[in-house]
């Protein structure tokens, strides 16, 4: 990147929640539902003396993309870790179960959702659960129609039951920073002992788990650099594409060919993982 | 946890409301909203039992005269320092009196 | 080494009626259409594997195998039963103690495999296959959401060996800054963080508790009381105009999920 380019940048990943949905949205159009002044936020933090967010960490902005009606779900990281309690849940699954609701009639609207996130919040664990299965459901409904594009642009990543739902969108946007995996270091490791991952080895989980290496082996769809207007254009590029043939959590016969000649008994490279999935999945 | 109100004679309310900040480490979220007393009405909800007199030397500082606009503050605080919270506040002013 | 649970493959075999599996299918999974009334079912269940190929999915743990090979499952029916009328049920006999923590499986994206399931039994529902999730052991995080979590309808035998739960306990308590015991105190007041499923049940997301004896060892009495159950459960979901969660949103407990979608469709326009 020049240097003319690099201060002309405007990082998406240092925006909160609010500005980058702004961002994504048609200039003008962004319009918050459920804004922070109607404090509608967790039932169940303060009953466990943990200070609440107004909004829940969850923006949810109606707007236009390309001209066509949208909403964008933008979660905020810096909140508990952009984790889901009851109601940043249902906001994104309620916006979503809409959204398929005015496709059945005929009015064509889309979704993107910024993950950013480290999945279920423990403090609210069995309703951010099945929070979370509402907003896969809503997802397959709503794919149906339209496209649902996935943007994990970091610095939190995207983990636990949302990385799953990342897996259901029709496309995936991920940035340098991203790094997307079902369960972060720190639980393998506790889970399974720091032989089998070490949650200090930045090198090893940016490597198998970062954004580069799952565009590289075909987990993720577009590889933007980390500019608002870059990722704007390729979400606005997603949607003009439309419904892909299959979306990647279709292609069952490919990853399991891919499956079987793994030895899942030897620790994987980032190029194993490349070479595995590359050729068959990308076709 | 722990839930603290101040209050403070101001002068008219702004037109508009504002937000600045998140609850994240070392910060706070900071909800503007015009008041229609002439009064500062501040509702702060901290991680960080037993500052009531950091906080209350804080707002008497900023608060003192009644020049700035009535509004209600609701501070939601997760361990942010007095200059964080300076910051925040005047953030929310700022974003009301530009659109005034 | 945890001690793998033998329910779902107990439970599995007791509703199959001693059903062959279905060849092609990895050896932790087991798939086979039986008598359910007087149509058949799709049973799919998970279950542990010493030999699997992925050494950290060898204790019924759902793993990338394990994930992809469900949603083959799935979507097998569907399409078999694309131009009928009637489609089959879908029975999920869950007894899955977690999800597969391991490098490889972060690095061949697990995570991706476990959408690839929840994808599967979500379309079966949407196309009107009546999708059953029956907890017979522990249901985990996201090996609920892979297998399960998408079913129209959720049944759980009423016994404490089933659970519903985000993270296993210890790893939340470490998560969390927590003790066990703090947890565990925590638990009791505020029911979405309890484990056990009477908790469970008063979030409204089970659609029936079922008492049966001996539920690590059904009789046929036990076998016939969760049969009849399945059976109502078809019979509900067919008189259902919906095809979504929505039933799982009316509990108590969930005012503020039903309260955020009554704000949302009131400003949505």
């Amino acid at each position: 990147m020049d240097a003319q380019r690099l201060l002309a940048r405007n990082s998406f990943t240092e925006l909160n929640a609010r500005a980058r949905a702004r961002a994504l949205l048609d200039p003008g159009s962004f319009r918050e539902l459920i804004d922070p002044f109607e404090r509608l936020s967790s039932p169940w933090l303060p009953r466990q003396g943990i200070v609440t967010q107004a909004d829940d960490g969850l923006v949810v902005a109606r707007g236009l993309l390309d001209g066509a009606p949208a909403v964008v779900l933008a979660i905020e990281g810096a909140f508990q870790g952009g984790s889901m309690g009851e109601v940043s849940a249902a906001k994104i699954a309620g916006s979503l179960e809409l959204a398929a609701e005015d496709n059945a009639r005929g009015i064509p609207t889309r979704a993107a959702i910024v993950f950013e996130t480290g999945g279920v919040r423990l403090q609210e664990a069995n309703l951010g659960l099945a929070g979370i299965a509402e907003i896969q459901a809503a997802m397959v409904d709503l794919r149906r129609y339209q496209p649902v594009v996935g943007i994990v642009a970091g610095p939190v990543g995207c983990y636990g039951g949302m990385s799953i739902a990342a897996g259901l969108c029709s496309y995936l946007l991920v940035t340098r920073e991203a790094r997307l995996g079902l369960n972060g270091p720190a639980v393998i490791e506790q889970e399974a002992g720091v032989g089998e991952f070490d949650s200090r080895d930045r090198a090893t989980i940016w490597g198998l788990t970062g954004g580069e290496q799952r565009y590289r082996s075909g987990l993720a769809d577009r590889y933007v650099e980390d500019d608002a207007a870059d990722l704007r254009q390729a979400l606005l590029d997603c949607m003009r594409e439309g419904r892909p043939g299959r979306c990647r959590s279709e292609r069952t016969e490919a990853f399991l060919a891919s499956l079987a000649k793994i030895d899942g008994t030897r620790p994987a490279t980032p190029a194993d993982v490349a070479t595995a999935y590359g050729k068959e999945l990308r076709a | 946890m722990q839930t603290l109100a101040f209050t403070f004679p101001a002068a008219a309310p702004p037109r508009g409301r504002a937000l600045a900040g998140v609850v994240a480490s070392g910060d706070l979220e900071v909800l503007l909203e015009p008041a229609s007393d002439a009064r500062i009405t501040i509702e702060v909800t901290t991680s960080v039992e037993g500052m009531e007199r950091t906080w209350a030397a804080l707002f008497a500082r900023l608060f003192a005269e009644p020049t700035r606009p009535a509004v209600h503050l609701q501070i939601n605080d997760f361990g942010a320092t007095p200059g964080v919270v300076g910051l925040r506040i005047a953030q929310a002013f700022d974003a009301v009196a530009q659109e005034d | 080494m945890n001690m793998s649970s033998q329910r779902g493959t107990v439970w599995w075999q007791a509703l199959t009626g001693g059903a062959d599996a279905l060849a092609g299918y990895a050896p932790s999974l087991r798939v086979a259409d039986a008598a359910l009334g007087n149509e058949h079912a799709r049973y799919i269940a998970i279950v542990p594997d010493p030999h699997n190929p992925f050494p950290r999915a060898r204790n019924g743990e759902t793993g990338l195998i394990e994930g992809w090979s469900l949603a083959r499952a799935v979507r097998e029916a569907v399409e078999a039963d694309r131009e009928r009328e009637i489609r089959r049920p879908i029975v999920a006999v869950v007894d899955t103690p977690s999800q597969a923590y391991g490098r490889n499986e972060e690095a061949y994206g697990i995570h991706q495999a476990l959408a690839a399931a929840a994808d599967a039994y979500a379309t079966a529902r949407l196309h009107g296959h009546p999708v059953i999730a029956l907890l017979v052991g522990k249901a985990m995080s996201g090996a609920f959401l892979a297998h399960g979590y998408q079913a129209n309808r959720l049944i759980a035998l009423d016994d404490a060996q089933v659970m519903v739960h985000a993270m296993g306990r210890d790893a939340a308590a470490r998560i969390t800054l927590r003790s066990v015991d703090e947890l565990d105190a925590l638990a009791a007041d505020i029911p979405p963080m309890a484990y056990d499923i009477h908790s469970y049940a008063a979030l409204g997301l089970l659609w029936k508790l079922l008492p049966v004896a001996k539920p690590g060892e059904p009789g046929a009495d036990a076998i016939a009381s969760v049969t009849g159950a399945l059976r109502e459960a078809v019979a509900d979901i067919r008189n259902d105009a919906s095809r979504g969660l929505e039933s799982r949103l009316r509990g108590p407990l969930r005012a503020a999920s039903a309260e955020v979608r009554t704000r949302l469709r009131a400003q949505w326009r």
